[in-house]
């Protein structure tokens, strides 16, 4: 039993504690992108999971044999061939989601989430540990990307997964669905807030400020 | 030769690549605490996307696009789907080569840019760019223009956030919103006001 639970906090520590996207900075420019409906929210959260799992575990178990001074090109071909078989294979069977997607999935190849965990935590690790940790990634950053991508859709059209919730008043309903949910800057928004959220629950992942007030000098007598 | 200048606008402005398009937004953030340095990664920026772009575009007709080898006897060969390892080997390189030149000429700039030049290789907004390049078919005067006015579109963002940011340095915030928080919230509102550039350039 003991076995099982070894790699349990490394496998939960990145949803919420040290999530990807809301305390690490990577992998942002995705996680906005693909977030105006939740269909690709989902298949993009799964592609990245898995590219990013494969290729920790393929620079973890070769990473005594990696030179350094060319480690970052050896990195990044493994991580493009990857991202290339899971294109071909998208657009084979998910052909719709595909298009959504557009240039998107061919970005994961310098999504900074998996160049930052290979170069942070597979590069020094045996496979079983990396693949354990990147997995664990992949699902902090799914979580975001699912939240955001709930909350994008359900507000923007009144819908989840295509499915009518909050009947619109075009329809007869009582909803009237805010636009704006749907355009770039409503991703920033959501994202901002839930980092606002999140560092609220948790004060201690706030960030120190920049400059302190001087002490405000006593009124003269 | 008008086509050529609306197109500069276009990707710089109504197309802007961190904030209409989300690309390019780890070093968006990441270096926009200062404006010294945001105005060096915008520089770097421009000169990588204004080299690279057009070099794949030329990479991906002469060598990749279906049909390119018809001269050798194979005119059924589709490599295109070799384009994504082929761009980013060329950013790469193209990264290591800058960065060399500059080395050895500028050692002054070299020294300004710092850490900035090789992370230019995991730039998505950089890799963006080839990817739209054979998305939208450019020809190679049209790439050499995207590449140089959307690296502008994006040094002018990366500038103007690091110029708010530095003035709210000084600003009682929120604990929670101290930082990154509220630098989402700023990136927002600039993506408001880029919006109206997408509305004008709609409504020619």
């Amino acid at each position: 039993m003991a076995e099982t639970f070894r790699f349990w906090p490394t496998l939960t520590e990145p949803l919420v504690r040290q999530n990807p996207v809301t305390l690490q900075i990577l992998g942002i420019c995705s996680a906005l992108a693909v977030t105006t409906s939740l269909a690709t929210a989902l298949t993009m959260s799964a592609s990245l999971t898995v590219v990013l799992t494969l290729s920790a575990g393929l620079i973890a178990s070769i990473r005594r044999h990696i030179p350094d001074t060319i480690r970052l090109i050896v990195q990044i071909v493994i991580i493009a061939s990857l991202v290339i078989v899971i294109d071909q294979l998208l657009q084979a069977y998910l052909a719709e989601i595909s298009r959504a997607l557009s240039v998107f999935v061919g970005l994961i190849t310098t999504n900074c989430l998996v160049l930052g965990r290979t170069e942070a935590y597979a590069r020094h690790h045996p496979p079983l540990p990396a693949m354990v940790d990147a997995f664990g990634n992949g699902l902090g950053y799914s979580l975001a990307l699912i939240v955001i991508g709930t909350l994008r859709e359900l507000l923007g059209k009144g819908e989840v997964f295509g499915y009518e919730v909050l009947a619109p008043v075009s329809s007869g309903g009582w909803f009237t669905p805010l636009n704006l949910m749907l355009l770039p800057p409503a991703a920033f928004f959501m994202l901002g807030l839930l980092v606002w959220a999140i560092r609220s629950a948790r004060p201690e992942q706030a960030e120190a400020p920049d400059h302190v007030a001087p002490m405000p000098r006593e009124p003269a007598e | 030769m008008s086509d050529l200048v609306s197109l500069f606008v276009d990707s710089a402005l109504a197309e802007n690549m961190p904030l209409t398009l989300f690309l390019g937004l780890c070093t968006f953030l990441a270096l926009s605490k200062r404006p010294e340095s945001a105005l060096g990664l915008g520089i770097a920026v421009t000169g990588v996307m204004g080299v690279t772009v057009p070099l794949n575009q030329a990479i991906y007709t002469l060598l990749l696009a279906p049909g390119a080898w018809a001269w050798a006897g194979m005119p059924d060969l589709d490599l295109s789907y070799l384009a994504l390892v082929a761009f980013i080997g060329v950013i790469a390189a193209t990264v290591q080569l800058l960065e060399m030149v500059l080395d050895r000429y500028f050692p002054a700039i070299h020294a300004a840019f710092g850490v900035f030049l090789p992370l230019l290789t995991v730039q998505c907004a950089i890799l963006a760019g080839s990817l739209f390049m054979v998305e939208r078919d450019m020809t190679l005067a049209q790439s050499a223009v995207f590449g140089l006015g959307s690296g502008f579109g994006f040094g002018l963002a990366v500038l103007m956030l690091s110029a708010v940011r530095a003035r709210l340095a000084y600003a009682d915030l929120p604990a929670g919103l101290r930082g990154l928080g509220i630098t989402f919230v700023l990136a927002g509102l600039m993506s408001l006001g880029f919006a109206s550039f997408a509305q004008m350039a709609a409504a020619q």
